[in-house]
């Protein structure tokens, strides 16, 4: 499944300083794909783009607090969290909330 | 480089001709709060056919042509009264617009004093008022624009000792501080005296905008009911930003607070604005609305008065409302030395290495002479170019090795410098010391010319 995954507010320096990063995923059991939910992605993230400071990002399977989650420019709180079921070409923002001034 | 008489002549005459600035602006401060009053208690100003005086109809006439804002939203908007809580880099524009376009009450408050790396973007002050507090100069700004509205300075650190009694004075509160306990503690309070809260944030080239507690919205804590970790708090000391950012955000924080004073338009409420300056991109996401189980706003348990005045924010966010930098203690003090004495040991040619463990950008900003710039997050992989430049030190010098090579570690404050030493002793070179207050006491007790930043 194609997805867009944006990071910011200072998370993309925890995956190279890259923004924007086009990915593929797929979630199998065995041999037959299974809907992916954001619980299914956030693993994948951790695994596959995280270069650093993991504790950064999430905490437990969550994202750490102070995080915002928006799935297709909507806060994911509002589509079920980590139970959000992704579609192809969904776009997943995460972003750090800022406190400067 | 030492000043010339010429200069330091110069210098001098201008100290004198501010000083007496200075002293005529307060008092024309003065005569125009008074003069505020007295047509404030002046019923006899003539109106006509609205509440706006012939003055007001001209000033604000570019206003009043607009269909959707028109006389009733300038009138609106000359009634109401707006807060803003931090005079920086979002405060700036914002307090600029918000006096400009004839908000009847303006209150400021902030704590602190300007300062020279304050001025490329807090716009509001200018180098005039270098060392006096940003209230008095962003009220004298304010004034000196619009001298019919009332400017009130708030010369002091919100608190929640203070907050309920400050706060309460106003109907629009804007947050334009800078650090986590303050956005918790401004948000309670907003929920506590029922008033809607605009909140902006700006580091680096991001930028952040939304509305709080904004006819049934959420709160601050609604989105975000567990602080972060101090370590995901960026600042603008430390990891910089660019001017214009902060501006955007403020003037937005100002348009934002105008539409809610007026009572026009969509406020930002349950959406989110996100500036990535650097990619020329914004974008507006919806956000959740209140939450039933928020402790500020939710209906289980809403804050009281007095829970929110005996609330400790620093605790709970784990970090200060001042913006005071941290300072770590974690190396014994056999572990450590003063610039001083590591200024002594350089002029007694004393054979040593100096690891500046600064980001690489810091680095070229301003570095001390022979020293080796190894980033403290590459440390691990670079203990090899270590132990080579202690070993060419010692056969320059022509030392047997384990003789006594110094092994001295910097940084811009002292912090970073003591975790690299506490490393660098785990890996055996148990010689290592820190530079106690880094580049920063090299500047203040070596050498007063060497930059900081
Ligand atoms: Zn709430």
């Amino acid at each position: 499944m194609q997805l867009t995954l944006e990071f910011g507010g200072g998370l993309e320096l925890l995956c190279n300083s890259v923004k924007i990063h086009s990915v593929d995923v797929d979630h199998k059991v065995g041999e037959e794909k299974v809907q992916l939910t954001m619980k299914d992605l956030l693993a994948w993230v951790r695994k596959n783009l995280i270069k650093e400071r993991p504790e950064m990002f999430m905490k437990g399977d969550s994202v750490r607090p102070g995080v915002l989650v928006l799935v297709n420019d909507c806060d994911w709180e509002l589509s079920g969290q980590l139970d959000t079921i992704l579609e192809e070409k969904d776009v997943v923002v995460f972003i750090s909330t800022l406190h400067g001034g | 480089m030492a000043e010339s008489e010429e200069e330091r002549r110069i210098i001098r005459e201008m100290e004198s001709l501010n000083d007496s600035k200075r002293k005529i602006d307060d008092q024309i401060g003065l005569l125009q709060a008074r003069l505020v009053q007295i047509r404030q208690n002046n019923h006899s100003t003539k109106t006509y056919g609205n509440e706006l005086s012939s003055h007001d109809i001209y000033r604000y006439s570019r206003h009043l042509l607009l269909p959707s804002f028109a006389v009733q939203g300038q009138a609106n908007l000359l009634n109401s009264s707006v807060l803003v809580v931090g005079a920086g880099g979002l405060g700036s524009p914002a307090l600029l617009y918000l006096a400009a376009c004839g908000v009847g009450r303006l209150g400021i408050v902030d704590h602190d004093v300007v300062e020279l790396n304050n001025l490329h973007r807090q716009i509001i002050h200018n180098e005039a008022y270098i060392g006096r507090p940003k209230v008095e100069s962003a009220a004298a700004a304010c004034r000196s624009i619009n001298s019919t509205i009332q400017v009130v300075e708030h010369k002091e650190a919100l608190r929640a000792t203070n907050a309920l009694e400050i706060m309460s004075k106003y109907d629009v509160i804007l947050d334009a501080t800078d650090n986590a306990p303050s956005r918790y503690m401004i948000s309670d309070c907003c929920v506590v005296l029922g008033k809607p809260l605009v909140s902006g944030a700006a580091v680096g080239l991001e930028g952040q905008l939304t509305v709080y507690n904004y006819n049934g919205g959420p709160c601050y804590r609604c989105l975000f009911p567990t602080p972060p970790p101090t370590t995901a708090c960026q600042r603008c000391s430390d990891s910089g930003v660019l001017g214009v950012v902060p501006g955007i955000i403020g003037c937005l924080q100002a348009l934002e607070a105008v539409k809610i004073s007026a009572k026009v338009g969509d406020p930002l409420s349950e959406r989110m604005l996100l500036l990535d300056a650097m990619s020329a991109r914004i974008r507006i996401v919806k956000i959740r609305g209140r939450s039933q189980q928020c402790k500020a706003c939710g209906d289980t348990s809403p804050l009281t008065r007095q829970q929110f005045e005996e609330f400790d924010y620093e605790s709970f966010t784990q970090s200060p409302l001042s913006t005071t930098p941290l300072k770590l203690k974690l190396l014994p003090g056999d572990a450590r030395i003063s610039s001083k004495e590591f200024s002594k040991k350089i002029k007694d040619a004393e054979p040593h290495i100096l690891v500046d463990v600064r980001p690489s950008h810091h680095y070229k900003i301003v570095s001390l002479p022979r020293s080796l710039n190894i980033p403290l997050p590459s440390l691990e992989d670079r203990l090899p170019e270590i132990s080579s430049a202690l070993k060419k030190e010692q056969e320059c010098r022509g030392l047997d090795s384990g003789s006594g090579t110094g092994l001295y570690v910097v940084c811009r404050r002292g912090n970073d410098s003591q975790r690299a030493v506490e490393y660098l002793h785990k890996m055996g070179f148990s010689t290592a010391k820190d530079i106690i207050g880094g580049l920063e006491s090299w500047a203040f007790d070596i050498d007063p010319n060497f930059p900081t930043y």
